[in-house]
């Protein structure tokens, strides 16, 4: 029994395990000192994108045989088994293709966009807790730093709609900025209450504190949280702005919006910007709410990483063949009129909860319960906030379609009368 | 060179005239505001994913608001009604199947119907509600591309695939009627090609097994789904006195709340001998439209099972051998019959010196055929009134003050096909 075990923290620790290895293999190689550390340094980066590409790759093969389905057809089935060849046969059809720039384009920043989109893409594969003790770098400050990169794609969009001269880029580029810098609001305000319940902004501490470990919940935190763990997956498909949120590349509607003008390589790097951002808004989610790579041990950490990861994703595909695209104003609405206001009164909710009810008496609070009396005050009061909000939102749209249908009557009257007049002549 | 045609020096040639007037147009077209560079002009089109074709716009926009949209026609000239002018009567169908290349049953139905009445022909009965069954197919067929567009327009991508996934039931039935699935070319000037298979009457029992499920499959996914409701009520609102002066018709003029129906009001090909309801709609909005033409779907499928219950037997062409080939065994027999052949395929039936105008309700709307005879085996001239061009005349009204993402909506609620606006 006790050998399975040991086989088990094995299996558990094995990436930490090989990583250690290859460390102290190149620090013996070249001795301790800063210029071994810059070598670590570049390979550990070299892992990271080399797993953003292989994300990018593997999602883009996903998410085509699950649409596929979803629409009842086959789906990618001629290269290699299953198509799973088909992402490598893209990348050979994009390296292959011309790469135009257009003539009156500004050029660098045309030039720049699709760089730095990927670039800001993999940096903030950085902080992502793979397994215990694997990440890139454990920043003390993992959440921010992840909020703080992400809004550098807004630029790059930007960049990339405007540098291309194209009337349809530009539409895509004023698109992007009302929904990417609005839907930074919403999403920060929901990792604050995660932060304030774990107390860290450390990605591994928010994982341990959602764990059996000392001073931890043993409990994630989506049932904690439950308004925070909606509105940020919400927020975050329009964040990397997938459907239905996909405005800024709405085919149907502005043609491809702000990467019209790409093509072959710069246009893959947009592609790998956006799958590899859908991808980490999947992994942070289940950090932040599913409790990351924990989960029970009988299962390797990093398959439960994948494991959540994916599921969420396997949400975005699922909403994509499933949802008509909304529009900009209800986006731009929806955003500020409701995930705003809603978020902040659910952090209110948070302080406020945290503050009266605690699970040890070493911290300042009224009552001391146990954790999982703690949920469920939690979730109460977050299903009672939610519930409250969409009763008052549903109320406001009802009136909102009362107004609709008494100017559609007043419509049907004129219409009539004219009918009259007509019969009358 | 004769001095008769050639111009006085300083003279403004014809060719010069028009180009000043066409320019003077242009700028009326768009608000003084876009020679400020305060609006943007956007060339929505012809290469533009959701233009349904080659739809050329000229949008002035302010922001994503559309100030002003002229719809710049002509793309696809095929010249098709001056093409009939050098076809004899019999000729003719084939090239009808291409104005909307969606509905070319109904096409063919408008334009042996026009060729009918001119030369006086009584259709059998048997023939006529073969027409009716396959042209009830052909509205389902038209409205299920509409359908899947239009969603796919306003952002629904699976209603696409699930529409082209019904529409090869109903491509199956036509290729086994005309050994064609789009081209079918299935009717003739007094009748039709040749009797429909055995194996057509179970096909489309098929059809009428799957369908009603099909069609709640598709309410589930839109008609209650509270984004697609956000994206169609209150947008592109037309009043009815405005679509009525627009000369608009079918669905999009039934979705005002207009009660006009071909069907209905100048029954043809037998249609009133079948129980059928004609949806309206009351709002004249992207989303009445939407409802109009998914309420046609069960209407659709209960004219085609009357007709297949109430069948009857006989010919399915004329007998007037004038107009209608003879039989194959006769040819070989009869001296008569190897007249007739030669006759009609060689120069064709002679019509009298007549006019005629011949309409029928297609998925689109009324979809008419003038037909001016001289007496001879080729029409003088022939116009076809296509409702996707009357329709379109409209847009400019239904998409002022609209977003840019409700225009694409406004356009796959109208349902034109740019096959049909130029012919």
């Amino acid at each position: 029994m006790d050998n399975i075990l040991e086989v088990l923290k094995f299996i558990n620790n094995l990436m930490a395990f090989v990583f250690d290895e290859i460390g102290k293999f190149i620090t013996g190689l070249l001795g301790k000192g800063p210029g071994t550390e810059l070598v670590l340094m570049i390979l550990a980066a070299i892992g990271l994108i080399t797993f953003g590409a292989v994300t990018m790759m593997a999602l883009t093969w996903f998410e085509r045989k699950i649409v596929a389905r979803i629409q009842d057809r086959i789906g990618p089935n001629q290269a290699g088994p299953f198509g799973l060849m088909l992402p490598l046969a893209d990348g050979v059809k994009m390296l292959t293709k011309e790469d135009i720039t257009p003539a009156n384009a500004d050029r660098w920043v045309y030039l720049i966009a699709p760089i730095m989109i990927a670039a800001f893409a993999m940096t903030s594969l950085a902080v992502i807790p793979f397994a215990p003790r694997v990440a890139g770098v454990n920043l003390d400050i993992g959440a921010f730093f992840y909020i703080a990169i992400g809004s550098g794609s807004t630029i790059a969009i930007l960049m990339a709609g405007w540098g291309s001269n194209n009337k349809y880029s530009l539409l895509g580029a004023f698109r992007t900025v009302a929904q990417l810098v609005g839907y930074e609001v919403p999403m920060l305000l929901n990792v604050l209450p995660v932060i304030m319940l774990s107390g860290s902004m450390s990605l591994f501490d928010i994982i341990a504190k959602q764990t059996d470990a000392p001073g931890g919940f043993g409990l994630p935190f989506i049932l904690f949280l439950p308004v925070s763990a909606l509105v940020f997956l919400i927020s975050g498909i329009a964040e990397v702005g997938r459907s239905p949120f996909d405005l800024m590349e709405a085919e149907s509607e502005i043609v491809a919006g702000f990467h019209v003008e790409y093509s072959g390589m710069k246009f893959a790097l947009f592609m790998m910007g956006e799958y590899v951002n859908a991808a980490v808004v999947s992994i942070m989610f289940s950090t932040f709410f599913l409790g990351g790579f924990a989960g029970p041990i009988f299962i390797p950490p990093y398959v439960w990483f994948l494991a959540k990861a994916f599921s969420i994703f396997f949400i975005f595909m699922w909403l994509r063949g499933t949802l008509p695209r909304v529009r900009v104003d209800q986006l731009v609405n929806l955003n500020w009129k409701f995930f705003v206001p809603l978020s902040i009164i659910n952090i209110i909710v948070v302080m406020v909860m945290s503050k009266l009810f605690v699970t040890f008496p070493a911290q300042p609070g009224l009552f001391v319960v146990s954790p999982l009396v703690y949920m469920a005050i939690m979730l109460v009061s977050g299903l009672g906030l939610l519930g409250l909000a969409l009763t008052l939102a549903s109320r406001s749209a009802r009136r909102e379609r009362l107004a609709i249908a008494q100017e559609a009557a007043e419509h049907r009257v004129a219409n009539q009368a004219f009918a009259t007049a007509q019969t009358g002549k | 060179m004769d001095s008769s045609t050639t111009p006085p020096i300083g003279a403004i040639t014809t060719e010069n005239a028009q180009l000043d007037v066409t320019l003077e147009q242009l700028k009326k077209l768009v608000s003084p505001r876009a020679f400020t560079g305060e609006t943007m002009l956007l060339n929505m089109g012809p290469q533009h994913p959701s233009t349904h074709g080659v739809l050329r716009l000229l949008l002035e926009l302010d922001g994503e608001t559309v100030i002003s949209c002229v719809p710049d026609i002509g793309f696809l000239h095929t010249g098709i009604e001056k093409t009939h002018e050098g076809k004899t009567y019999l000729k003719g169908v084939p090239l009808t199947d291409r104005t909307d290349y969606l509905a070319p049953m109904i096409n063919n139905l408008a334009y042996c119907g026009a060729i009918e009445k001119l030369m006086g022909i009584e259709v059998p009965l048997r023939a006529q509600y073969i027409r009716v069954i396959l042209a009830e197919l052909t509205r389902m067929n038209s409205h299920l591309v509409w359908l899947g567009t239009h969603a796919l327009d306003i952002g629904a991508m699976s209603m696409f695939l699930y529409c082209m996934r019904e529409r090869e039931d109903l491509l199956d039935v036509f290729e086994l009627v005309s050994g064609a699935r789009m081209m079918s070319s299935y009717f003739r000037p007094g009748g039709l090609w040749r009797d429909v298979p055995p194996a057509f009457f179970d096909l489309v029992k098929k059809v009428l097994d799957v369908f009603p499920a099909r069609i709640i499959e598709y309410e589930r996914l839109l008609k209650e789904n509270p984004l697609w409701k956000e994206r169609t009520i209150g947008v592109g609102v037309i009043s009815k006195a405005d679509a009525l002066a627009f000369g608009m018709s079918g669905p999009s003029l039934r979705g005002s709340g207009v009660n006009y129906d071909v069907r209905k009001a100048f029954p043809y090909s037998s249609y009133d001998h079948f129980d059928f309801n004609v949806p309206l709609g009351s709002n004249g909005d992207v989303y009445d439209r939407y409802r109009c033409r998914l309420d046609e779907f069960p209407q659709s499928l209960r004219i085609i099972k009357q007709a297949l219950d109430r069948l009857p037997e006989g010919p399915v062409m004329t007998d007037d051998r004038k107009i209608a080939p003879p039989p194959k065994h006769e040819i070989g027999t009869s001296m008569e019959a190897l007249i007739h052949h030669f006759k009609l395929w060689t120069e064709g039936f002679s019509g009298p010196n007549a006019d005629v105008y011949f309409a029928v309700e297609s998925g689109k709307g009324e979809y008419g055929v003038y037909v001016h005879g001289d007496g001879g085996p080729k029409p003088r001239r022939l116009h076809f009134r296509a409702p996707s061009l009357c329709n379109l005349q409209a847009l400019p009204r239904m998409a002022k003050g609209a977003l840019i993402a409700d225009l694409v909506g406004i356009v796959g609620s109208i349902d034109i096909v740019l096959g049909e606006v130029d012919r």
